[in-house]
């Protein structure tokens, strides 16, 4: 088995154009949730997001490109643009045929969906543009990334609602580590910043009108956010004979499905994920320093999540530090856990956990260290990364400092 | 604007080159426009004239709608806008 790093990263999120903004918004414990800006916004009830503002298009992407890329897609290759970039790879030959992409995302196109539907529903329209289909599909993100950079191994999208980027990456993971190729890129997107993808998770009755405020007593449900985050998987031999910059190792991972509910969360799913991540990574549970959670905002997520990290870590849970960034970033769906895994490698690179911003209130049921409001520095050898999604399907990342 | 200056603009846009360079003897594949490209085409066409193009692009050379050159797809539209008029 090799084993694998990381050694490119590169995302756009509320809280952050690139790599390094985000890192430093995630330091400083800066809110990108604001107030929602498209078309029939006052006609939702949830007027809140974790959207990207002062992004324009139309600088990153000529007409033709524009008239093929939904935002996902669009937010997909400026991510992957910038960790491919930072990683000094060039796809030529044999490195070009066994690198391929993964990535997650639950709704893809779903702006476009939801402007053509608009068309011809709402405006009576009979007619649409001849490539709504390739700009909504789900792989169109991927499709793109392999184009634009001549990966030609195997790429595909995984789909798994909240928990999509992290089994896309456990994919590349297996790929890597298993020596099928050097090389993979992963992560995930996702853009549901749209009147139709908004009102739909209106309808679930789980959403904030105010804030995300993960673990704290006074939480009252989650707040969506977009974005990407992408990374260059490469195998760890590989990386040290051309002197690449590596940004922490992935050691192991596991995925469950809770088959009970189609959207309540439960603790023994939750807890396998976690507890055969770690005989994946062969490590000590004691060695494990920070724990960037699912922490939804939810009353069901929070405290199902922080049951299962007691019953898995037992006494050494009280000494772990457990945040949630969505407290900051917002629910980024099937793209959460890549720009979530940011969180991760500022813990593990550079000392520093991500705080849990927004927290006003101890929860007995969420009786963690949950870094409240001010991130804080620390040494951490091992960090994970929860992933818990609507289907009870469940998919958690270990991750070790290098 | 007459039909064929219309048309002329539709394709030079989707061609990226500039009207002046179209001729009525110019065809699709003469200025580089690929199937994507062509369905595109056609679709800014509807848009421009409200018609409906009748064309399936696994069989184009079987389409009453004769896509060979400028000339052809302007005499196409002008019947077709008759008779949806």
């Amino acid at each position: 088995m090799k084993r694998v790093v990381i050694t490119g990263a590169g995302t756009i999120n509320s809280i952050g154009q690139d790599f390094s903004q985000t890192i430093n918004s995630l330091r400083e414990g800066r809110c990108g949730i604001s107030a929602l800006k498209f078309k029939d916004v006052e006609r939702l009830s949830i007027k809140i997001g974790g959207q990207i503002h002062n992004f324009e298009p139309d600088r990153h992407f000529n007409r033709q490109q524009l008239s093929l890329y939904d935002r996902y897609t669009q937010l997909t290759l400026i991510a992957a643009d910038e960790a491919i970039t930072q990683s000094g790879l060039t796809f030529n030959g044999e490195l070009a045929a066994s690198t391929g992409v993964v990535l997650g995302t639950a709704g893809g196109g779903v702006s476009t969906s939801d402007d053509n539907y608009r068309a011809v529903y709402e405006e009576g329209k009979n007619r649409v543009h001849p490539f709504v289909v390739p700009k909504l599909m789900n792989n169109a993100a991927a499709s793109h990334l392999s184009m634009k950079f001549n990966l030609k191994g195997p790429t595909f999208t995984v789909s798994s609602a909240c928990a999509s980027s992290n089994h896309a990456m456990a994919q590349a993971f297996q790929i890597v580590r298993s020596a099928q190729s050097p090389v993979m890129v992963t992560g995930g997107s996702e853009s549901m910043m749209c009147f139709g993808g908004i009102k739909a998770w209106e309808g679930l009755r789980v959403m904030s009108k105010d804030a995300c405020r993960p673990f704290s007593l006074n939480r009252n449900g989650m707040v969506q956010g977009e974005g990407a985050a992408i990374f260059v998987f490469e195998e760890l031999e590989h990386a040290k004979r051309r002197g690449a910059n590596i940004f922490c190792e992935v050691k192991g991972f596991a995925m469950s499905s809770d088959a009970a509910d189609i959207v309540n969360p439960s603790k023994h799913g939750a807890a396998r994920a976690i507890s055969q991540a770690l005989k994946d990574a062969q490590v000590n549970l004691e060695d494990v320093g920070y724990i960037n959670a699912h922490g939804t905002g939810t009353a069901a997520n929070d405290k199902t999540e922080c049951a299962a990290v007691a019953d898995v870590f037992g006494h050494h849970a009280d000494k772990i530090m457990i945040s949630s960034t969505k407290s900051m970033h917002g629910h980024i769906i099937g793209g959460t856990g890549a720009v979530e895994l940011i969180a991760c490698i500022l813990a593990l690179k550079d000392g520093v956990i991500s705080p849990t911003i927004g927290y006003v209130e101890h929860d007995p049921e969420c009786a963690l260290d949950v870094v409240p409001n001010e991130a804080r520095d620390a040494k951490v050898k091992l960090a994970i990364s929860n992933a818990f999604a609507f289907g009870g399907l469940n998919a958690v990342l270990v991750l070790q400092k290098v | 604007m007459d039909i064929r200056s219309k048309v002329i603009e539709i394709i030079a846009d989707h061609a990226i080159v500039e009207p002046s360079d179209l001729s009525d003897e110019s065809t699709l594949e003469s200025l580089g426009i690929d199937s994507l490209g062509l369905v595109e085409s056609i679709f800014a066409i509807e848009e421009a004239f409200n018609i409906q193009i009748p064309f399936n692009a696994n069989q184009p050379n079987e389409s009453p709608f004769d896509i060979s050159s400028v000339a052809t797809i302007v005499r196409g539209i002008e019947k077709l806008i008759q008779e949806q008029a």
